[in-house]
């Protein structure tokens, strides 16, 4: 109990801000927090903030800190139960690490010039987007859903997606199996171990195989979404990564 | 049997014991494997259980005997002990607890509450304790040493080992030498000076210190520019081994700091990354073998080194065999430090190969820089601090490999107390499929004898029996146990929680069991009889 209880006093004793918003993000903040997070979070976050051990923080939205304040609180006082630790730096070092880190989800925001309106009659229309996809509880689900992409990826990278698809092709990557008895199957992979491997195919079957019972197991680098690079005009892909970035969830 | 019964069994089995687990008990653990006296099984680092009850004909039906839950999300790492009927399991962040082998039921429990300005680089874990006579010894997070009863869990003395608001910490099990509790520490990512401590078992006054870092006008203290050395680390955190004949400690240490920023810290930089043979009585360094000199790459060298005798060209040696995070596999001399052979165990492309000496022949442009560089192994190694096995009947040394690379940045690197002094940071490779492998290695040699494919890299530790037998477990989620001699599997089982930890097995009863940490629970197996 005791412990509990200068432990409560400890937190008491640090000076937490009440401000909500950064008062240190001056681009001059901005610098100093880049060389803060070199030495203190790059090693687990990755240089660019694009994630090693630690959570991707390049990211438009980080789940933990929606507003400044919890950023500042999360950096300070680290998150219970994960391997995030406390730091015991000046508030102010804080803030400037947090205005960092808050650059690091715009690195690839290049600017969205499209117009959205047209880019959801792209995306539902001629686009097929909706094929593979599901927005707001509409469309196909053999791709992942699209409902609050805006939230979780930034406009450079949904760009990337639509015109080089294969190049951070993480997740959804598709196998070709044969089992010993001779049957064929392709489909997403769902999960993979040393024992096992479990598939969701084109009609949305899931399947699974113990790896002992299969004859062939191959892994294809290329998804099963196309590039748009030549089908849409730079304009119109402008316009659909407009519409993807308000994407934010179910309001 | 009434659990009444069972319970007053154990108990006065608990009463013939206590008091009596002598360190020459220790040092002949192989004449009771019924218990699991210390944290490799042995002296010698084998985690090797004599008992073949369980074995290659009835492992099939390997059933689970009990579980033990732990009330922590943090990694669960630890290596239980077992004496005479009675389990010490310590737990995250830094608990422990007393169970009776039979009945899995708690006796008592020692919980121990963290400060909140608490510094760990790499997770809230505990690795293992030891017991000496009446005592269990229990390293802390926040750097204290504790010797607690083994009856009640009642604190005898509580040291503290250093002060964890700089970065130091307690995560590996101690090692009981005669009089003594020899402890590591952790930190290397904080810029700490690193050391190994002995404390006397019965007062908890520390016996001697060895420093792993030379201060400057010490031997060894040129091999960092300036004074550089000060924040050097090379930390001590994976439990060593010990020789009664040569009354020598073989213990690891780790990174230089910063870690991936060299440029601060021109020289060889001891003795980060190396092996040390420290004399158990004074604490005096006999002779040291540096496996990566100015390591940027934060390889640390702790492991627990496997003390094997085998024939070298024809000659009985007494060995010190070490399957290194840098993907090389050294053998070495144990009474002189001389280099036997080394060579790759896994992808690597740091290093040409090594010289006569054992000092690797660097490819150049292989250090981490600011757009990033490309090298095998990852950081995390080709292994990394989980245990190897040695079965003295196959003659195999068993190793759970990782294969990946890693990309490695340079950072800028400045010192501040308790902070982390990293200079860099790494990723993994886009698009590598990373695999992992559990390979047995003629010891003497490196050569592999076979390899058992694993989907990706392990995180968990092997053991072997006389049952002709490895144990080891997938950071997917399964326990698996293989053939000694073929690597053929044989027996596995789905415990749904990534493996972090190191398997024992021991007795009760005329009854063999395995033991293993698995996600946040411990799974006690046995085949039924």
């Amino acid at each position: 109990m005791l412990a509990w209880a200068l432990l409560f006093h400890a937190q008491i004793l640090v000076d937490v801000p009440t401000t909500a918003k950064n008062p240190h993000s001056s681009p001059a903040d901005v610098e100093l927090g880049r060389k803060i997070y070199g030495a203190r979070c790059a090693g687990c976050h990755g240089p660019m903030g694009d994630g090693g051990k630690g959570t991707n923080l390049a990211s438009p939205v980080l789940p933990r800190s929606p507003d400044d304040l919890t950023l500042w609180k999360v950096i300070r006082f680290g998150v219970p139960e994960t391997e995030m630790p406390s730091h015991n730096l000046t508030n102010k070092e804080i803030w400037q690490i947090a205005a960092f880190v808050r650059t690091l989800g715009k690195l690839d925001t290049a600017p969205v010039t499209g117009d959205s309106q047209r880019g959801e009659a792209i995306a539902k229309g001629k686009g097929g987007c909706l094929g593979c996809h599901i927005v707001l509880g509409k469309g196909g689900e053999l791709g992942p859903a699209l409902t609050d992409i805006g939230l979780r990826r930034g406009p450079g990278y949904l760009r990337r997606k639509l015109t080089d698809p294969d190049r951070d092709s993480a997740g959804f990557l598709q196998v070709h199996l044969t089992t010993k008895e001779g049957t064929a199957l392709s489909g997403i992979r769902m999960n993979e171990d040393t024992y096992s491997i479990q598939v969701r195919d084109r009609g949305n079957r899931l399947h699974s195989f113990w790896k002992a019972d299969l004859k062939e197991l191959r892994l294809e680098q290329k998804t099963l979404m196309p590039s748009y690079g030549q089908q849409l005009t730079a304009q119109e892909i402008d316009d659909v990564v407009a519409y993807l970035t308000q994407l934010r969830g179910i309001q | 049997m009434s659990i009444s019964k069972m319970t007053a069994l154990t108990l006065g089995t608990m009463l013939l014991a206590f008091g009596q687990l002598t360190p020459e008990r220790i040092a002949k653990a192989s004449a009771e494997p019924q218990n699991w006296l210390t944290y490799s099984g042995n002296y010698a680092g084998h985690r090797f259980s004599p008992l073949k009850q369980i074995n290659e004909s009835n492992v099939g039906k390997l059933k689970v005997e009990w579980s033990y839950q732990v009330n922590s999300l943090q990694r669960f790492e630890g290596t239980p002990i077992v004496v005479d009927g009675v389990m010490y399991a310590s737990e995250p962040p830094s608990n422990l607890t007393a169970i009776d082998v039979r009945t899995g039921r708690p006796i008592w429990k020692y919980r121990r509450s963290m400060p909140s300005d608490l510094r760990v680089c790499c997770g809230q874990v505990n690795r293992g304790v030891a017991v000496s006579g009446n005592l269990v010894f229990l390293g802390t997070l926040d750097a204290h040493l504790l010797a607690l009863n083994a009856k009640t869990g009642a604190i005898l003395w509580d040291v503290t080992v250093a002060n964890y608001k700089d970065g130091y910490s307690l995560t590996g099990a101690p090692l009981i030498v005669k009089d003594k509790v020899i402890t590591g520490m952790a930190g290397g990512e904080y810029g700490v000076r690193g050391f190994l401590d002995a404390y006397d078992v019965a007062t908890g006054k520390r016996a001697w210190r060895f420093w792993t870092i030379p201060m400057p006008g010490e031997p060894g203290g040129q091999t960092w520019a300036g004074d550089s050395g000060k924040t050097g680390a090379a930390a001590t955190w994976v439990t060593g081994s010990y020789d009664p004949d040569t009354n020598l400690v073989y213990w690891g240490t780790g990174n230089p700091g910063p870690d991936w920023n060299g440029d601060v810290r021109a020289g060889d930089n001891l003795y980060s990354d190396c092996i040390l043979a420290i004399d158990a009585d004074s604490g005096k360094l006999e002779w040291h073998f540096q496996f990566t000199p100015h390591d940027v790459h934060d390889w640390d060298s702790t492991a627990v080194p496997v003390l094997v005798n085998a024939n070298v060209a024809g000659q009985p040696r007494k060995l010190v065999v070490f399957p290194n995070r840098n993907a090389f596999f050294y053998v070495l001399d144990r009474v002189t430090g001389q280099f036997i052979t080394g060579k790759p165990y896994a992808k690597q492309t740091w290093a040409k190969g090594l010289d006569d000496s054992g000092r690797p022949v660097r490819v150049p442009a292989t250090s981490p820089s600011v757009e990033g560089t490309q090298v095998w192994p990852s950081v995390s190694g080709a292994s990394n601090w989980y245990s190897p096995s040695f079965s003295p009947e196959t003659g195999f040394l068993y190793v759970a490999v990782r294969e990946s690379g890693s990309q490695y940045f340079k950072g800028e690197a400045e010192y501040k107390a308790g902070e982390q002094f990293n200079g860099g940071g790494f990723r993994s490779i886009p698009g590598e499929q990373m695999w992992g492998a559990i390979r047995a290695f003629d010891p003497a040699t490196g050569n592999v004898k076979w390899e058992y494919k694993l989907f990706t890299p392990p995180w968990s530790g092997v053991m072997s029996t006389a049952g002709n037998l490895v144990f080891g477990s997938t950071a997917e989620g399964q326990i698996f146990a293989l053939s000694a001699s073929t690597g053929k599997e044989l027996w596995r089982f789905e415990a749904g929680g990534q493996a972090r930890g190191n398997p024992i097995s021991y007795a009760v009863d005329g009854k063999q069991f395995v033991a293993v940490t698995m996600g946040n629970a411990l799974y006690v197996l046995s085949v039924a009889q």
